[in-house]
């Protein structure tokens, strides 16, 4: 067995920890990790020409931009913080738990691009919860903004990642099945996206537990905030 | 016939990126405009490189391949221009705002209920061969169509020019700058280090490393290998093969006799875990972080850190009593 392609992972953890542009790492990691296989630099070149037309469908989201684009400069960001900054017993935990209800069940359904960080957390639910943070405490600073704009983008990827694997024709499934299939083992599909139940219920009450603690957060800092004036 | 195809969507991208790089050229920012105007021939020929590969000549994926290598030597180059936020710019986008309301909510949303619509309607139409599309590539198309379709709203609506669109795309686009695309040479990186044999490797490390005897030893061993070839792969889908060869299948379910959809899922799951805590998948951890203006590239995998280590937890829990 040839170990010596293993240090083209060793290029990617030194090349992060030393906060060298990552797309720069990445590029080494995989010229390093194919010469120490054994490649030429002709068959080197193209594989990663080759894998990276492959990888197009990752870039799509950029035609969501211009929409975005004009719609930010014509205020979308500020009419949606007006918005939930108008409706009074719609608090900050109501808004992520209720996005991540909503798209962990879209998941399962197979309805992954429906959402995301380009189409809906930069426009809607970002501002969105920036506004329901300020309805606590009007004096939100960088850091508080900034940490709440983060936790929108956690609520996301929770409810994507954990909602997606009980849908039966979702890649995961199809890939646990495959392996198995070609180990020799039939499983029934619907078996496999059923263990996935108990942790995508786990996922949503650990995150909505977050939610909640993270809206007392805000409460206790207003608190101090004023017994400091 | 088939006339609808994915690579529309593609050459549509392509033609964004051409528009953006030619507004760099135009403000002489030479090192934006070189690393947009590679992409994006990367992405009008990117048909045409793999046609010609499939018939036997490679040097169209060569080149292609010396693209890929410049991308990452630009992409240290690269510096944000100036965004002017101006208190005027402000209240404007305040009057805006009041002035359309709810409307600006409608193109928005287009977006992701065009692309459901979409989606839902490919099994009952049956023009241009869209029934022999696959499930992805008709979801990509479905998306492309309600972006296009968004754009056109947003223009009628705020009453905007295309020039406007493209200027607007181009702020985006500079704020994302090379984060925009991790998300490729990341996916690349994995099929590389799987052409190369990485994971074999690691599987055989890790299997040769623990007492086998040991049914927690091996529960451990394989979750923590889900986890850390999940966060070195930015995927988990590349780290199942592997572990479930190097570990799951011989050792847990061939010694240990484990329930293989239980633990097949939870692996996956376990797998997830990892996702969240990982730079390298950056369409969902890196990618936002920068969409979102947060100053600390790793903000998102920082608010992520408590749920990945709870749901880890929770998924070692299940796996121990359920999968056997």
């Amino acid at each position: 067995m040839n170990y010596w392609p293993l240090l083209g992972v060793a290029v990617v953890v030194a090349g992060f920890a030393l906060r060298a542009n990552p797309a720069l790492v990445v590029v080494v990691a995989a010229i390093v990790s194919a010469l120490l296989s054994g490649l030429s630099i002709p068959d080197l070149l193209a594989l990663l020409g080759a894998k990276f037309i492959d990888s197009r469908n990752l870039l799509v989201l950029l035609l969501t931009l211009p929409t975005i684009g004009l719609l930010e400069h014509a205020g979308l960001r500020e009419h949606a913080a007006n918005w939930i900054a108008r409706m009074r017993n719609f608090t900050f935990a109501h808004l992520l738990i209720g996005y991540l209800a909503v798209r962990q069940i879209l998941s399962m359904f197979g309805l992954t691009g429906i959402a995301g960080h380009a189409q809906t957390v930069r426009p809607l639910l970002a501002p969105m919860a920036e506004a329901a943070a300020e309805k606590i405490d009007p004096d939100l600073d960088l850091d508080e903004r900034v940490r709440i704009r983060a936790f929108a983008a956690a609520t996301d990827n929770t409810g994507l990642f954990f909602g997606e694997d009980i849908f039966i024709a979702f890649g995961a499934v199809l890939l646990i099945y495959g392996f198995y299939e070609q180990n020799g083992m039939v499983l029934d599909p619907r078996r496999i996206a059923l263990w996935a139940a108990p942790t995508a219920i786990a996922a949503f009450v650990v995150q909505s537990i977050r939610a909640i603690k993270f809206q007392r957060r805000l409460h206790t800092q207003r608190d101090q905030g004023r017994s400091r004036e | 016939m088939t006339f609808l195809r994915v690579e529309y969507v593609y050459w549509l991208c392509g033609l964004v990126l051409v528009a953006c790089a030619l507004r760099e050229l135009r403000a002489k920012r030479f090192a934006h405009a070189t690393f947009w105007g590679i992409l994006a021939a990367i992405f009008l020929l990117g048909d045409a490189v793999k046609s010609a590969a499939t018939h036997g000549s490679v040097l169209p994926q060569q080149l292609a391949g010396i693209g890929v290598i410049a991308l990452g030597l630009i992409a240290g180059f690269l510096r944000r221009a100036p965004v002017a936020d101006s208190v005027p710019d402000r209240e404007r986008r305040a009057a805006s705002a009041a002035r359309l309301g709810r409307r600006l909510f409608v193109p928005a949303l287009i977006i992701p209920f065009g692309t459901l619509v979409f989606t839902l309607l490919q099994p009952f139409v049956h023009v241009g061969g869209i029934g022999e599309l696959g499930r992805a590539d008709a979801t990509l198309l479905a998306l492309g169509l309600a972006c296009v379709l968004a754009t056109f709203a947003a223009l009628a609506l705020t009453r905007a020019r295309a020039h406007d669109a493209i200027a607007e795309t181009g702020r985006l686009l500079d704020a994302l700058s090379w984060a925009a695309l991790l998300p490729m040479l990341l996916a690349m990186l994995g099929a590389v280090f799987a052409a190369t044999g990485v994971g074999e490797a690691i599987a055989h490390l890790t299997a040769a490393a623990i007492p086998v005897q040991s049914r927690l030893a091996c529960v451990l061993a394989f979750a923590a290998g889900m986890v850390a070839f999940t966060v070195i792969m930015g995927n988990a889908f590349a780290a199942f093969p592997v572990m479930m060869a190097g570990v799951g299948l011989p050792l847990l379910i061939g010694q240990h006799h484990a329930h293989a959809a239980a633990l097949g899922a939870l692996g996956m799951l376990t797998g997830y875990c990892g996702t969240l805590l990982t730079p390298m998948a950056a369409n969902f951890n890196i990618v936002p972080a920068a969409l979102l203006e947060l100053r600390d590239p790793n903000g998102v995998i920082r608010a992520q850190v408590p749920t990945a280590l709870w749901l880890l937890a929770i998924n070692l829990l299940l796996i121990w009593f359920f999968a056997f």
